[in-house]
C-alpha cells in the first residue's frame, strides 16, 4: 500500500526492477558525478545528508507514526554520539571497535528513550514536548559538566581525536584505491551511510505496515479509541520512544566518528528543531516525504551560501546576511506548512486524503469529535 | 566597498606593482578561512585583509621557487564560525589544491578541520584560535601564531595574585571559557594564591547574583572571568550592586569596546587581557597600521596576526623552494622572523614561542595597556 | 545569615521577573490550551523596542519622567500589535486542528520573531541607556536597589490588577467563560475571537512591561534573550498550577528562589561534586517532577483534568 513509488510499478514487475535497478545506479554514481560537477565538499555535504536522512526518520517514529512531539530528540543523538566517543578515544585510552560500539550505542539510546519515556508517556501531547526538551537541555548540560569531579566527557571542550569507522582494519577516513577506482574519505562514507539509510528506511517500511505501526497510526488517530481497541497504548507509545531512539543513538554513533570531534555546542535544542522541520517540512509519518524534508534542509543551507554572492551582484552589496536568512527561512516555512500544507510538502496519499477529502462537512466533524477526545 | 571593486583595485594594485609579472609564473594556492557571515563577520574580514595584505606584498617582489617565477593566489572561505561548516570548507580547500591555509578564527573551527589539512598534508597557520587543543593533537601541520590560552591564562593568573592572594574564579562552560579558567587555576596555584572559589555560569545567562553572593562570602581580592563580553558587563554590575569592591579581571573575550559600552560606569577599573602586542608597540604596528589603512581602513584585531601567519607560510614554502608539504612542514618548524606582531618562531608543538600577552585596564571608558607579560620583552 | 538574606532578595527580584512572563503562558494556556512557545520572545520585543525608544529619547534630552513611560508605551503597542498579529495569523486558524499543530507553529513564530529581531536590531547586544540613578539600600545586610524594589512593586501592581480583570469586569467573566466552555459561551453572546484576542493583547502588554524591567535591571536586551526565559516562566506557570493566575506569581517566586539558593548552596551541600553549572537544570527538573506527580501544579485543582 504505502510504499516508495507509485502504484503502476507495483503492478508491473518488471517495470519495477528496471526502476529499482535505475535508483541503484544513480545512487552509486552519485558521489562521483557530484564530486566531477560541484566537488568533493558536496561529496561531503550528501553524507551529512544522509545521517540527516536516519535522524530524521527516527524521529519520525516518534512525531509522524505515534503522533507524539519530541522537542529533545537530540538527546539521543548526543548520547549515541557520546558513547562512541568515550569508548573510542584517547580520552579513557579505549579504542573498542567501532561495529561493536555501534550498536551498543544504539542500545544505551534506546535505554535513554525508555527511561525518559516511562514516567512522561503519559502525559498530554504538548506537556510531552516540553518535558522532552527539558530532557534535551539536562542531557546536554550534564554532557557540558560531566569533566569534574570525575572527567568523563571533557566537559565543553569536547572529545578530539575519535577513532574513525574501520573496515577490514582500513580507517574510512583515508583515501582507498578499489578495484582501480580512487576513494576518498568522503566517498567511502557515502558508501557506508547510503547502506546503512537504506536499512534504516527498510526497517520504517516494516515497522510502518507491521502491526505495531497500525498500533501508532491508531494512537496517533485517536488514543481512546485505541484504548478501547485493545492497545496498550503505554507500551506502545514506549516503544515508539525507544524505537525512535535508537535510530537516534546510531546516527550519533556515525556523526563522532565521521566528525572525529564532539562537542556539547552540536547537541543543542536547535538541533532537534531542525530534525524536526525536516519531518514536518518533508510530511509526518510519510517515509519519502521525510527522506526528501531531510535532504531539502540538509542541501537548502549549502545553496543559501550562494545568496551572499548572488546579493552582491544585484545589489552591489550584502543587503542581508544568508545565514541570518536561513533560520527566518525556516521559521516561515514551519509555520506555512502547519496552516496551508500540514500534511507536509511529499504527503503520504492515505494522509492527504484524511486530511483533505472531497466532503469538507465531514472533515469539520471528524476534526471536532477529535477536538473533543483530546479534551 | 563592494567586494568586485575591491578584487579589481587588488588586481589593478598587484598589476601595476608586478608589471614584470610573467604569464610564465607558477600559481601557487593558499586557503583563507574565517567566518565571514554572521556576528563575528567583520573580524572574519579583518583576517582576510591581513593575509591579502600579505600576499599582495610577497607577489609583488616577484618570488621564486626553485628558480622558476612564482606567484601565491589567495582562495577565500567562509566557515561561520561553525564546527561542522568548517570541515565542508576545509574539504573545499584541499580540493582546490591549495598548499598551505591560514585560519580558521575560532577554536571550535579549527579543531574539527585540522583533521581534515592533516589528513592532506596541508600545513595550517591559525591566526587566532587559542585553545590549547589546537596544536596538541599531534597533527604535524598545525600551526598558530597567536598566543595560546594557557599562555593568556598563565599571565591573567601570574597578574591576579599580584592584586591580592585569595582569588575566585567563574566560567561560563564553554571551551574557550573553561579552558582559560583551568590555566588560570593552574597559575595562581604556582604564583602562590589562593583559589577560593570556583562558580560557573553559562554563554547566555545575564543574573549572576547568586553565584557572585556565594562568592561574597569567600572574601575572594579579585575575580577572574573566562567568558564573553555579554556577560561579563552584567556580572561586574551586579557585583557593584551587591558592594563588592573586588577587582574584575577577564580574558580577551572581554577586553573589548563593547564591553565598555555595555557595562557603562561599572566597567571602570576592570582588568581585561589580550594575546599579542598593543598595535602601538609591535615592532611593525606603525607600517602595518599605515599600510593596512590606506587599502582597508581599520583593523579590527585579527589582521597583523593572519598577515603574519601568511607571511610565515608563504617564506617556509620560498624557503623550501617547493610546495612538497613534507618540506614546506619541515621549513615551517624552523621559521625564525620577525613579523608584524614580533619575532615569530615555534615550538615542536607549533606554537608561538614565547607568545606575549598584554593586559588593560578600563581608564575613562578606554581600554589602556597596563602591561605586557611574557614575549620578548618580558625576557 | 546576611549571605542567606541576600540570596532570597536574589531569588525575589528574579522570581517576580519570572511571574510576570509566567503570567501570560498561563493566560493563554487557561483559555486556549495552547503553549504559546512566542511569549518570550514577546518579552524580548518589548525589551528590545523600549531600550531603542529609550536611546533615542534619552539621546535628545528628554526628562527620565517622560522618556520611560513613553519607550513603556511604545513598547506596549509593539507588543499588543505582534501579540495579537501571532494569534491571528498563526493560532486561529488551527484552533480546530490536532493539538502538534499549533504547537509547530508556535515554535515556528518564535524562530521568526527572533530572527526578525536579529534583522532589525543585529546580533549586538543592546545597552540600557544609564539614566536610572541606581540606589543601593541595606536590609538586614543584604543589599536591595531601588530598581530591584520597583521589580518586586510592579510585579504586584500588575499581579492585582489582572485579578481585578479576571474577576471584577465584563471582559474578565467573558474570559472566563471561554475558558470553560467555548461553545456555551458562544451561545451566551460571548464573541470568543474576540475574548481570545484581548487575552492576547493583556498578556503581550505585561510581557512589554516585563521586557523593560528585564532590560533596566541587566542593563542589556539581545535579540535570542526570549527563549529560555519563556522556559523558564513556562516552567514557573506549570509549578504554580497552569492557567491559575495566583499559581503564576508562585511559582515565579518559588522557581527564583529556588534557583538562587540552589545556585548559591548547591556547591556547599554537596562537597563540591555539584556546582552551580547545574543551575539551568532545576528549572527543567522542576517541571518534569511536577508534570509526573502533580501535573496541576500548586494551586492548579481546577485544571486537574487537563493533564
Amino acid at each position: 500500500m504505502t510504499g516508495l513509488l507509485p502504484d503502476r510499478l507495483y503492478r508491473d514487475p518488471r517495470l519495477a526492477w528496471v526502476a529499482y535497478g535505475g535508483v541503484a545506479l544513480l545512487l552509486l554514481a552519485l558521489p562521483f558525478l557530484v564530486d566531477a560537477g560541484m566537488g568533493r565538499t558536496w561529496v561531503r555535504i550528501l553524507d551529512f545528508a544522509m545521517l540527516y536522512v536516519m535522524l530524521a526518520l527516527g524521529l519520525n517514529i516518534v512525531v509522524g507514526f505515534a503522533g507524539l512531539l519530541d522537542l529533545g530528540y537530540v538527546a539521543f543523538y548526543a548520547v549515541g554520539a557520546y558513547f562512541y566517543a568515550i569508548l573510542a578515544s584517547p580520552q579513557f585510552g579505549l579504542h573498542l571497535p567501532f561495529w561493536a560500539l555501534l550498536p551498543m550505542g544504539a542500545g544505551i539510546a534506546c535505554l535513554f528513550g525508555v527511561l525518559l519515556g516511562a514516567p512522561t508517556l503519559r502525559l498530554r501531547g504538548d506537556y510531552l514536548a516540553i518535558v522532552t526538551l527539558g530532557f534535551g537541555e539536562i542531557i546536554r548540560i550534564f554532557l557540558n559538566n560531566l569533566n569534574a569531579p570525575v572527567n568523563i566527557t571533557n566537559g565543553p571542550q569536547g572529545i578530539n581525536m575519535v577513532d574513525p569507522v574501520r573496515l577490514a582494519g582500513h580507517a574510512l577516513t583515508r583515501p582507498i584505491e578499489i578495484f582501480g577506482v580512487q576513494l576518498s574519505g568522503a566517498h567511502a562514507h557515502y558508501f557506508l551511510f547510503l547502506a546503512l539509510t537504506l536499512l534504516v528506511i527498510f526497517a520504517a517500511l516494516r515497522l510502518q505496515d507491521s502491526r505495531i505501526g497500525r498500533a501508532w497510526a491508531a494512537i496517533r488517530e485517536d488514543e481512546v479509541a485505541a484504548e478501547a481497541m485493545g492497545i496498550h497504548t503505554r507500551n506502545v507509545k514506549l516503544l515508539a520512544f525507544a524505537m525512535g531512539a535508537t535510530f537516534g543513538g546510531l546516527g550519533g554513533g556515525l556523526f563522532a566518528a565521521f566528525q572525529g570531534f564532539v562537542s556539547p555546542e552540536s547537541f543543542t535544542l536547535m538541533e532537534s528543531i531542525m530534525i524536526l522541520c525536516m519531518v514536518v517540512l518533508g510530511g509526518m509519518g510519510h517515509i519519502p516525504g521525510v527522506i526528501l524534508g531531510a535532504i531539502l534542509l540538509t542541501v537548502l543551507p549549502e545553496l543559501l551560501r550562494y545568496i551572499g554572492p548572488l546579493q552582491q551582484e544585484l545589489f552591489g552589496r550584502v543587503a542581508v546576511d544568508p545565514s541570518d536568512l536561513r533560520m527566518l527561512l525556516f521559521g516561515i516555512a514551519l509555520v506555512v506548512v502547519m496552516l496551508f500544507r500540514p500534511q507536509g510538502l511529499w504527503p503520504s496519499p492515505v494522509r492527504a486524503r484524511e486530511l483533505r477529502p472531497d466532503n469538507p462537512d465531514e472533515v469539520r466533524q471528524e476534526q471536532e469529535s477529535l477536538y473533543d477526545a483530546e479534551r | 566597498m563592494t567586494s568586485k571593486l575591491l578584487i579589481a583595485a587588488i588586481l589593478g594594485a598587484a598589476t601595476c606593482a608586478a608589471p614584470t609579472w610573467s604569464a610564465a609564473a607558477d600559481t601557487v594556492k593558499i586557503g583563507c578561512v574565517a567566518p565571514l557571515t554572521g556576528p563575528q563577520a567583520h573580524l572574519g574580514k579583518d583576517i582576510e585583509n591581513g593575509a591579502r595584505l600579505a600576499v599582495d606584498a610577497i607577489n609583488a617582489t616577484n618570488p621564486t621557487m626553485g628558480g622558476q617565477p612564482v606567484q601565491f593566489e589567495l582562495l577565500v572561505e567562509d566557515d561561520q564560525a561553525d564546527p561542522k561548516t568548517a570541515t565542508v570548507v576545509a574539504q573545499k580547500l584541499v580540493d582546490e589544491g591549495v598548499k598551505g591555509v591560514v585560519g580558521h578564527l575560532n577554536s571550535g573551527a579549527s579543531i574539527p578541520a585540522s583533521r581534515i589539512y592533516a589528513d592532506n598534508n596541508v600545513p595550517q597557520v591559525s591566526p587566532a584560535s587559542t585553545a590549547v587543543a589546537y596544536t596538541h593533537q599531534g597533527f604535524p601541520t598545525t600551526f598558530r601564531v597567536m598566543a595560546n590560552d594557557s599562555q593568556q591564562g598563565k599571565a591573567l593568573g601570574l597578574y591576579a595574585t599580584r592584586l591580592g592572594k585569595r582569588v575566585a574564579v567563574v566560567d561560563d562552560r564553554t571551551a574557550y571559557g573553561q579552558g582559560l579558567i583551568d590555566e588560570v587555576v593552574k597559575s595562581v596555584k604556582e604564583s602562590g594564591g589562593e583559589v577560593v572559589g570556583r562558580e560557573y555560569t553559562t554563554d547566555k545567562s545575564t543574573d549572576f547574583t547568586a553565584i557572585l553572593t556565594s562568592l561574597k562570602a569567600k572574601r575572594p581580592d579579585v575575580v577572574v572571568f573566562g567568558g564573553m563580553d555579554p556577560q561579563a558587563a552584567p556580572m561586574i554590575r551586579q557585583m557593584r550592586t551587591l558592594g563588592m569592591k573586588t577587582a574584575f579581571m577577564g580574558g580577551d573575550g572581554m577586553q573589548s569596546a563593547e564591553f565598555i559600552k555595555l557595562a557603562g560606569r561599572a566597567a571602570e577599573g576592570a582588568i581585561g587581557s589580550s594575546p599579542g602586542l598593543p598595535i602601538e608597540k609591535m615592532p611593525g604596528g606603525a607600517d602595518f597600521t599605515k599600510r593596512f589603512g590606506e587599502r582597508f581602513g581599520k583593523i579590527q584585531i585579527y589582521a597583523p596576526f593572519s598577515h603574519d601567519a601568511a607571511v610565515v607560510l608563504t617564506q617556509a614554502m620560498l624557503r623550501a623552494g617547493s610546495t612538497e608539504p613534507d618540506k614546506v612542514l619541515a621549513a615551517l618548524g624552523k621559521t625564525k622572523l620577525d613579523g608584524v606582531i614580533g619575532p615569530i618562531a615555534f615550538d615542536d608543538k607549533g606554537d608561538l614561542v614565547d607568545g606575549p600577552v598584554t593586559l588593560y585596564k578600563v581608564k575613562d571608558s578606554k581600554w589602556e595597556p597596563v602591561e605586557t607579560i611574557g614575549g620578548p620583552q618580558g625576557k | 545569615m546576611d549571605i542567606f538574606a541576600q540570596q532570597l532578595v536574589n531569588g525575589l527580584i528574579l522570581g517576580s521577573l519570572y511571574a510576570m512572563v509566567a503570567l501570560g503562558y498561563t493566560m493563554v494556556y487557561g483559555i486556549l490550551e495552547l503553549i504559546n512557545f512566542a511569549h518570550g520572545e514577546i518579552v524580548m520585543l518589548g525589551a528590545m523596542v523600549s531600550v531603542t525608544v529609550l536611546g533615542v529619547l534619552a539621546g535628545v534630552g528628554v526628562p527620565v519622567a517622560l522618556a520611560l513611560p513613553l519607550s513603556l508605551a511604545a513598547a506596549v503597542a509593539v507588543c499588543m500589535a505582534t501579540g495579537v498579529a501571532v494569534e491571528r495569523v498563526a493560532y486561529r486558524p488551527l484552533r480546530n486542528a490536532p493539538r502538534l499543530a499549533p504547537l509547530i507553529t508556535a515554535i515556528g513564530v518564535s524562530i521568526v520573531l527572533q530572527n526578525l529581531a536579529m534583522i532589525v536590531w543585529g546580533r549586538q547586544y543592546l545597552s540600557f541607556p544609564p539614566i536610572l540613578d541606581v540606589q543601593i539600600y541595606d536590609w538586614h545586610g543584604a543589599t536591595v536597589t531601588n530598581i530591584q524594589l520597583l521589580i518586586v512593586a510592579v510585579a504586584a501592581f500588575t499581579m492585582g490588577g489582572l485579578l481585578i480583570l479576571v474577576n471584577r469586569t465584563r471582559l474578565g467573566r467573558a474570559m472566563r467563560a471561554t475558558a470553560q466552555n467555548r461553545e456555551v459561551a458562544g451561545l451566551m453572546g460571548v464573541d470568543a475571537n474576540r475574548v481570545i484576542a484581548a487575552t492576547f493583547a493583556v498578556g503581550s502588554a505585561l510581557a512589554a512591561v516585563a521586557g523593560l524591567l528585564i532590560a533596566a535591571y541587566y542593563g542589556i536586551a539581545h535579540y535570542n534573550m526570549g527563549f529560555t526565559l519563556g522556559l523558564k516562566a513556562f516552567s514557573a506557570a506549570v509549578l504554580g498550577g497552569i492557567g491559575n493566575i495566583p499559581g503564576a506569581l508562585l511559582g515565579g517566586l518559588l522557581l527564583g528562589i529556588i534557583e538562587s539558593l540552589g545556585a548559591g548552596y548547591i556547591g556547599d551541600l554537596t562537597g563540591g561534586f555539584l556546582g552551580s553549572h547545574y543551575q539551568d537544570i532545576f528549572a527543567f527538573f522542576i517541571l518534569i517532577l511536577v508534570l509526573v506527580f502533580r501535573p496541576s501544579g500548586l494551586l492548579g485543582e481546577r485544571v486537574a483534568d487537563r493533564a
